[in-house]
């Protein structure tokens, strides 16, 4: 195959981890801009969404597709779910403090890590893709399916944006972020906002695992990647701009797929920590942040 | 009415009032003056449950407000005027007003009743509200609180900073909304502006309403002014 199918293959394959990654990141973003959280189990939430598809798809019986639609609607809520209850347990009890938050959700993602391995166990197991048919072009063959992600990661991240910025839960959920004090004086239950807004990140992490999840196999430590990726995603985008968040996801995961393609997997994640700390030290909002 | 028994309230092991006691008729504007940490404004966050009262009671119409989680507050009719504005900034205009009106459930007859008064945020709907100049900024934050038809309405220091055609708009909104019944307890530093529109003054002093005064009594006697606030 010569260079130029070859990129086109490659740059395909690395908008499958920008799409899933966008997805993980804006949970991630949404999460830090409202509530202030840095929450570093949500790549394990991530996990649990993987984990949760699995259980699903091989409880159901039938064709692959209903299996892989009920883990679509099943595993966000449930993965939501236990979000909002670390939320309710956990973090409100902190008082949402930004240091005290940050150890707790380090402990959160060990207890989900080591409650996956319990009642999941150490393998790494596959989940059927819905659908398998290869689209054919003139240079090579590609699934179907990886399409179907790039566009499902789209759409839900059109309607986090429709939701945002067109509904009434959306202006709640903006103005919360901009001065929590405030919002309570004219009515906003703060508490349940955070909840919705920690719960909902959640579910978007799981969401991209799902999808994810007939590509790669769900595993309980396969958390890590998807963390430091998000994590670098949000420092680059700047934190809390869900469009900086977007942006950086698509130039890291297409970088990230590119050079791991092209080159080494490491040296991507070599370069795009490297990015992380040009950015730290030269515009220490993000690309996109607002000045503090 | 809106009446404070005892209330004693802080900021961790600080204590900032000290068993204040006070009330706020409806139609009356009581103002409420003091030095800097007098405790003013922690008394005006302590009546929206944005600092718990530890000793003390606040009744509104029988309500127990100290008892209220803080969001539930407002849906009683009590509306606050931060100081310093504190609108939602990146938000619009019609943005910060629908936050005011979703409070109490009003919708758009309510709106337009607070835009005749403010007509200028009727031009800038779609503006975002922190490029809005410091008129207009105040202009909305008192606007937002209208939009919830409040019985008591709290303004902190809401011509601080303010030019005198400001000030005068402000201050025209403050005495038609005490013709209209609203109970108006405002935090101000500037005597002629209490003179102008207070039918009661509350001086504070070290956490605790030191003494309460008829308007029409600083008019002869302005002692009080330097005694409390230095001016």
């Amino acid at each position: 195959m010569s260079f130029g199918p070859f990129l086109l293959l490659a740059v395909m394959e690395s908008l499958v981890t920008a799409a899933t990654l966008a997805l993980t990141a804006v949970g991630l973003s949404l999460v830090f801009g409202t509530m202030r959280v840095v929450n570093v189990a949500h790549g394990e939430f991530f996990m649990l969404g993987a984990v949760l598809a699995w259980f699903v798809t091989t409880s159901v019986g039938g064709p692959e597709w209903i299996g892989f639609v009920a883990a679509l609607a099943l595993a966000p809520l449930g993965v939501a779910a236990v979000a909002a209850l670390a939320d309710r347990l956990v973090l409100k009890r902190l008082n949402y403090e930004p240091e005290a938050t940050i150890v707790a959700t380090i402990g959160l993602l060990y207890i989900l890590q080591q409650a996956a391995l319990t009642f999941y166990g150490p393998e790494a197991r596959p989940v059927e893709p819905p659908f398998n048919f290869r689209i054919q072009f003139p240079w090579f063959g590609y699934s179907g399916y990886k399409l179907f992600v790039i566009f499902a990661a789209i759409a839900v991240l059109l309607a986090v944006w429709w939701g945002l910025t067109r509904s009434k839960a959306g202006l709640i959920m903006r103005a919360t972020q901009v001065d929590r004090d405030t919002a309570r004086a004219f009515g906003i239950n703060v508490d349940r906002v955070y909840a919705g807004v920690f719960a909902l990140g959640a579910a978007l992490a799981a969401i991209a695992a799902v999808l994810i999840v007939p590509i790669q196999q769900a595993h309980y430590l396969m958390g890590g990647e998807p963390l430091l990726l998000a994590f670098i995603t949000v420092i680059v985008g700047g934190l809390g701009s869900l469009r900086g968040t977007v942006i950086a996801a698509l130039v890291i995961g297409l970088s990230d797929g590119l050079i791991a393609f092209f080159y080494s997997p490491t040296l991507a994640k070599i370069l795009a920590t490297l990015l992380v700390a040009l950015v730290l030290v030269f515009r220490p909002q993000g690309l996109f942040g607002a000045k503090a | 009415m809106l009446r404070l028994d005892g209330v004693a309230a802080g900021y961790g092991a600080v204590r900032v009032l000290d068993g204040v006691s006070l009330t706020a008729e409806p139609g009356q504007i009581t103002c409420i003056m003091g030095r800097n940490g007098a405790g003013k404004s922690t008394l005006i966050k302590a009546i929206m449950g944005l600092v718990s009262p530890t000793a003390g009671t606040i009744m509104l119409d029988g309500v127990a407000l100290h008892s209220l989680p803080a969001h539930l507050i407002p849906r009683h009719g009590v509306a606050y005027v931060p100081q310093g504005r504190r609108l939602f900034g990146p938000l619009t205009v019609a943005e910060n007003l629908s936050i005011g009106l979703m409070t109490r459930g009003f919708g758009d007859e309510v709106r337009d009743r607070v835009l005749t008064l403010f007509p200028r945020l009727r031009e800038r709907l779609d503006q975002v509200s922190q490029t809005l100049s410091g008129g207009e900024q105040q202009m909305l934050a008192i606007g937002r609180a209208l939009c919830l038809e409040p019985k008591v309405i709290l303004l902190d220091e809401p011509t601080e900073g303010l030019q005198p055609s400001m000030i005068a708009l402000i201050r025209d909104v403050v005495v038609t909304l005490k013709a209209q019944g609203v109970a108006v307890v405002l935090v101000e530093q500037r005597p002629d502006a209490v003179l102008r529109m207070a039918d009661r003054v509350a001086f504070m002093a070290q956490g605790r309403v030191a003494t309460v005064v008829a308007a029409a009594e600083l008019t002869r006697d302005s002692s009080l002014f330097q005694q409390f606030v230095g001016v």
